[in-house]
């Protein structure tokens, strides 16, 4: 319909503009064991994670809170929707496969237990055409690594 | 060209100086609404500096040579040239920097430390860029200074009761205050600020990083203490900015970097520092980009202040024409006077996703928060898109962006 912006569609594809305008687990965990902050400085994207983990060691829950572009909006939507019921082990494994993803446009290492997962969160790999925007994708990924290992500090993907 | 837009520039001609304009951006021509953040570069900028390394470059003030003299002649006729541009009275009281945040944090270590006194105050407004804010906060925190930030209307105006009434105890040493908002647009009343700071005692600078690009501006009918502006959004090159300081104030400040060309006379016991402004000059300075600086001045006052102001307030008028009747569009600000400078935001989408969007039109647009964070914060907004106009803009080009930002809103609807 918008003839201008048509080769956009890559990018901007149905499910990312679904998750942009509709982010899934978009709430506060207030029992979350484990919460970490996100910011793009840059952007004004900026988030805040929040895990619960069940006695097994694996992510029980996911949600999260912020504002931030469409893309980013997404990117946290489908990771909190993907490491459920993972290992932190696994979803830092996710989370290297997509910023390979992000980078490059393919990840040939996304295969294994986590194939079908990575296989939900390749409409984002559109980003890695538009190298001002990879960061927007990985802020969620970056904040996922910092809840995971318990840093204190705030989350960049600057 | 629409009847009622008096072509004021020959647009056709200045466009052929810009030898980046007739570049394509993904097949598309480019459409730079993005002066603001930094100009692009004619010919005759780019030519000169050429010209220079290739049959006239040395070293300036230090060779008893033929090259290293033409050189110096062309970099003091480079400080003359800048002196004219801003009708200082004193070519000793222009400084060249390295930009103009360079030049404020000059001010604000040989000024601010070295003149002021812990106890006195200074007073910033809303609207500044992070170059106008950081460093008075760095002054605080080191000097024992005062920080006081004056209030914005939502109209995006400095609210003038406010800055009476951070003036009113006379405990305010320097008023800092940019002369044109690089967000809002917005153009300060400067001359009424300065007569305010000064019956308060206070000394005033102004942020003339915008402002310098689009009107004529007189440092002495203004009555500043201190001017700055940088030279690579005055269609010069980067590298240089330029510091313009009442000579008595450079006099009575110490220097702020020590090293080459800045002393008069050195021992290991000391140094006796050179007279102005050589003494605020250290190192090796930004010769090229002086000699850039001076062809871009060249350039404009070629050109006209007065026809550049004239064009650019076509261009704005066509703009809000345009830009505040689409639907889901909001403005930042609507001052009465303002340059050619729009921040945005769009209802159904970000920023990024707009200047993404308008990138694929071939249109540059800036996203984020355009150095004023704070700024930002006050209207509530976690970013906005900027536009920004150039002498080379022309009507058609705010027409593109209105019709863009239009279909990127139902793009994302
Ligand atoms: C109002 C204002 N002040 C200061 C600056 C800083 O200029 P520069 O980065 O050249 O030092 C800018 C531009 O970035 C500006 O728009």
């Amino acid at each position: 319909m918008t003839g201008l912006f048509d080769d956009l569609r890559d990018l901007y594809q149905e499910v990312i503009l679904d998750h942009g305008r509709k982010p899934r687990n978009f709430r506060r965990l207030d029992d979350a064991d484990r919460t970490a902050r996100g910011d793009n400085p840059m952007c004004g994207d900026r988030m805040e994670l929040f895990l619960k983990m069940a006695p097994d060691g694996t992510i029980a829950d996911a949600a999260f809170q912020g504002r931030g572009c469409a893309i980013s909006m997404a990117s946290a939507s489908l990771m909190t929707d993907t490491v459920k019921g993972k290992t932190p082990a696994q979803a830092h494994a996710m989370s290297d496969g997509f910023r390979t993803l992000a980078m490059t446009g393919t990840c040939p290492e996304c295969g294994g237990d986590i194939a079908e997962e990575m296989e939900r969160l390749a409409p984002l790999s559109g980003v890695h055409d538009f190298p001002s925007r990879v960061k927007c994708a990985t802020l969620a990924w970056h904040t996922l690594n910092a809840a995971l290992d318990g840093q204190a500090k705030e989350a960049s993907s600057e | 060209m629409d009847g009622h837009m008096a072509p004021v520039l020959d647009l056709a001609a200045i466009r052929a100086d810009f030898p980046i304009l007739s570049e394509t951006v993904r097949g598309k021509r480019f459409t730079f609404l993005d002066s603001g953040a930094s100009a692009q570069k004619p010919r005759q900028v780019i030519g000169a500096m050429v010209r220079m390394m290739e049959k006239a470059y040395a070293n300036v003030h230090r060779g008893a040579y033929h090259m290293s003299e033409q050189a110096t002649e062309a970099y003091e006729a480079a400080r003359r040239a800048v002196q004219r541009f801003l009708n200082a009275g004193d070519e000793r009281e222009i400084v060249f920097t390295g930009s103009s945040t360079n030049a404020i944090n000059l001010v604000a270590h040989s000024y601010g430390r070295g003149v002021m006194k812990p106890g006195q105050a200074v007073v910033i407004s809303e609207m500044e860029h992070h170059a106008n804010l950081v460093p008075w906060q760095m002054l605080r925190d080191a000097h024992g200074i005062e920080l006081r930030v004056c209030r914005i209307t939502d109209a995006g105006e400095l609210d003038m009761d406010d800055l009476a009434a951070k003036l009113a105890d006379g405990k305010v040493g320097l008023v800092a205050v940019t002369h044109m908002s690089n967000v809002l647009g917005t153009v300060t009343p400067a001359e009424r600020i300065a007569r305010m700071a000064h019956e308060a005692g206070a000394k005033v600078l102004f942020d003339g990083s915008q402002a310098a690009v689009h009107r004529r501006v007189d440092v002495q009918a203004l009555d500043a203490d201190f001017y700055v502006f940088t030279g690579h959004k005055l269609y010069g090159p980067t590298g240089i900015g330029v510091l313009y300081a009442k000579a008595a104030l450079l006099e009575a400040m110490p220097p702020f970097l020590g090293g080459g060309d800045m002393i008069a006379e050195v021992s290991f016991e000391r140094s006796i520092w050179a007279p102005i402004p050589a003494k605020f000059e250290a190192g090796t300075p930004p010769i090229i980009e002086a000699i850039g600086l001076h062809a871009a001045i060249d350039y404009v006052e070629a050109i006209g202040m007065p026809a550049i102001e004239a064009h650019e307030r076509a261009l704005v008028d066509r703009a809000m024409a345009r830009l505040p009747h689409i639907e889901g569009v909001t403005l930042l600000g609507r001052a009465q006077d303002r340059g050619g400078v729009f921040a945005f935001a769009l209802d159904t989408a970000h920023a990024h996703d707009v200047a993404t969007l308008l990138d694929r039109a071939g249109i540059a647009v800036r996203s984020g928060r355009h150095c004023a964070e704070p700024l930002h914060a006050r209207f509530n907004v976690e970013s906005t898109c900027r536009a920004s106009f150039g002498l080379y803009t022309t009507p058609e080009e705010v027409d593109l962006l209105a019709d863009a930002l239009g279909q990127a809103r139902e793009f994302f609807r």
